[in-house]
């Protein structure tokens, strides 16, 4: 079942093309993820689906029918940006998102998912980062939702706070709740996506299971080597350069081999990387640039 | 420190010439003021007595009698001869006089001021040979705290009704707050009909707080019924309200914001009557303030409280102010942008 369909959108801004004839589908259950870079429109397509940005053309369908009044009620959403009325607690915070629905979830069943026990006494404004994007979450889940939109979640928090949000996800998603994540980091859509979809310049470059994609893309393995460390000409040697990250990658399906030639040339192996290919390489093959550039 | 006192100065600056909105206003905002306060109370100098003339609908004439030559004291024409008799026994007026036949001229026996305005009646009298006819009215002076009471508490009501929405509204579009609102069932109309109820009640309570507060500590008079004047500050509150949610449907700069708001508050400050009648001024001044909600709030209020004046009497003031909240919420809600940009 397709929980959500966006058809041809089109964001057209005074001189920008923000978002070009994007089109995909998201399957009820999964987790969805929208990567690319800053700028690369992913905010916008998301902002149009969830209905709070106005396209210029193109339609978004919710359980096959046009994204209205039911799709308001149970889509859940948290934004990157947002802000909350000041000198709010986090309960009565909840409450009053909880009172906008019809559709409601059991309060202290979010709180408690939310890991928010012990902060539901507390002024809003006084939260850390990471208890701030958990209430987020909660207020994006205070209507039971059967699709949420997560807008870079994890942006600016700690490893440790990153790792126990996506723990967060992981259980909302077990619930069957379908789940689109927009992010730019990439082990974080490795670790929650069943699907992703990769944007850039306003475009849909390619969309699929991560393995899927890394697969039919991938059969070799990758050498990386600081750009410092290289002595000699590596023409005989199939190579590419990231000047931003001072590195050297070569992809090989033979380590062995390439290792050997790669040793006359460079002044010492002691920082050399082998490694399967990821998203990141995924991306850069596809757009010749950085994903967070 | 100084490089970052700069270089944060600097940013502000810019942002503020960028904002061409803003400063535009605040530019205009003094220009207009002052042209505006120097066009109302410039002119000749003070005059020190008021008197009304009773006629019917003529113009002035100063030939009709010397006494309307006299310096220093301001005539003014009067065509409601029960509104005549009414600001003659409240003080407001210190002489009226219809030169017309029957020639005649009311005073209040109580006012110092019309004392020395009938001695100059007289002695310009005794310059011709017409005669005049004496009557008295009496009655206590309305004392300027019991005038004033109501511009102040409308005044406060103006305030907190325009900032206290409009800027609210603005601050919530800047941060995002709206935009989060919006991607809920939450319909626009709803958001404004909450924040108006919201507001309408902090503001009730407050004015109704200061007003027991001056009713006991002053001795404030009321003539009228105080279900009436409740509904007077009600209605009135209501349509301040909305005036201020009209302002704040689309602005996304606080700035900006802030000027709008100072566009109707001060205007409605000078021109309806908070600290001083305008019954006196120049036909378009009070055709102007009449376009103001405050201007029919104060009005009524006085009416009740200073006249007695009943809800049926206030009616047409209210119905204006009911219709204008309409038109206004309306207005609002169709025009009412979630989101910054």
């Amino acid at each position: 079942m397709i929980a959500l369909e966006a058809r041809k959108l089109v964001k057209q801004y005074p001189g920008v093309l923000a978002v070009n004839e994007v089109s995909f589908e998201v399957r009820a259950g999964i987790c969805f993820g929208l990567l690319g870079p800053n700028g690369a429109g992913k905010t916008t397509t998301v902002e149009i689906m969830e209905g709070v940005t106005p396209a210029t053309s193109g339609e978004v369908y919710y359980f096959g029918e046009p994204a209205g009044n039911k799709f308001r009620e149970e889509a859940g959403i948290q934004f990157q940006n947002t802000a909350l009325q000041d000198y709010l607690t986090v309960r009565e915070t909840l409450e009053m998102f909880h009172s906008l629905y019809n559709r409601q979830a059991d309060l202290e069943h979010i709180i408690r998912e939310c890991s928010l026990e012990e902060l539901v006494d507390r002024d809003n404004r006084k939260l850390s980062g990471g208890q701030r994007q958990r209430l987020f979450l909660a207020v994006a889940l205070v209507n039971k939702p059967r699709l949420v939109f997560l807008d870079e979640p994890t942006t600016g928090l700690d490893p440790q706070a990153r790792r126990n949000f996506w723990d967060l996800v992981n259980r909302i998603r077990s619930d069957g709740t379908t789940i689109i994540l927009t992010t730019h980091y990439m082990d974080e859509a490795e670790i929650l996506c069943d699907e992703i979809a990769i944007m850039d310049f306003g475009q849909i470059r390619t969309q699929g299971s991560p393995a899927d994609l890394l697969r039919e893309r991938y059969q070799n393995v990758i050498i990386e080597l600081p750009l410092d460390d290289v002595s000699g000409d590596l023409q005989s040697i199939d190579h590419r350069i990231l000047e931003s990250q001072g590195v050297i990658q070569i992809s090989t399906d033979d380590v062995n081999a390439s290792l050997q030639k790669l040793v006359s040339h460079v002044s010492g192996l002691n920082r050399l990387k082998i490694r399967q290919p990821n998203l990141e390489d995924l991306f850069l093959d596809l757009t010749g640039h950085s994903l967070r550039a | 420190m100084l490089k970052r006192i700069y270089a944060i100065f600097r940013a502000r600056n810019l942002e503020f010439v960028r904002d061409r909105s803003s400063m535009s206003w605040n530019i205009i905002l003094p220009v207009v003021l002052m042209f505006g306060l120097s066009f109302i109370f410039g002119g000749a100098d003070r005059a020190e007595y008021t008197v009304g003339v009773l006629q019917s609908g003529e113009e002035l004439n100063k030939d009709q009698h010397p006494f309307l030559d006299t310096r220093y004291i301001r005539f003014v024409d009067i065509n409601d001869e029960e509104a005549g008799f009414r600001r003659i026994a409240r003080h407001q007026l210190d002489l009226l006089v219809q030169f017309a036949e029957p020639r005649r001229y009311w005073v209040n026996p109580d006012s110092r001021k019309g004392y020395f305005a009938e001695l100059a009646l007289l002695q310009s009298e005794s310059t011709t040979t017409f005669g005049i006819e004496k009557a008295q009215i009496s009655g206590d002076a309305v004392r300027y705290v019991d005038w004033v009471l109501p511009g102040i508490l409308g005044m406060n009501m103006m305030f907190s009704c325009l900032f206290g929405v409009g800027y609210v509204v603005v601050r919530y579009r800047k941060n995002g707050f709206l935009k989060r609102l919006r991607a809920t069932p939450l319909r626009a109309i709803e958001f404004v009909i909450a924040q108006v109820a919201s507001r309408l009640l902090l503001i009730m309570l407050i004015t109704s707080f200061v007003y027991v507060g001056t009713k006991y500590f002053l001795d404030t008079r009321m003539d009228g019924s105080y279900l009436a004047l409740f509904l007077v500050a009600v209605v009135g509150a209501i349509a301040l309200l909305s005036m201020g949610l009209l302002v704040a449907a689309r602005v996304t700069s606080e700035e900006l914001a802030g000027g709008l708001l100072n566009l109707f508050t001060w205007p409605m400050m000078l021109l309806s009557g908070v600290w001083f009648s305008l019954e006196d001024a120049d036909p378009w001044v009070s055709q102007v303030a009449n376009i103001f909600p405050l201007t029919h709030v104060l009005k009524s209020a006085r009416a009740v409280m200073l006249d007695g004046a009943t809800l049926i009497d206030v009616a047409p003031a209210l119905i204006s102010l009911l219709l204008l909240s309409i038109l206004f919420l309306g207005l609002g809600a169709a025009m009412f942008r979630w989101r910054p940009n």
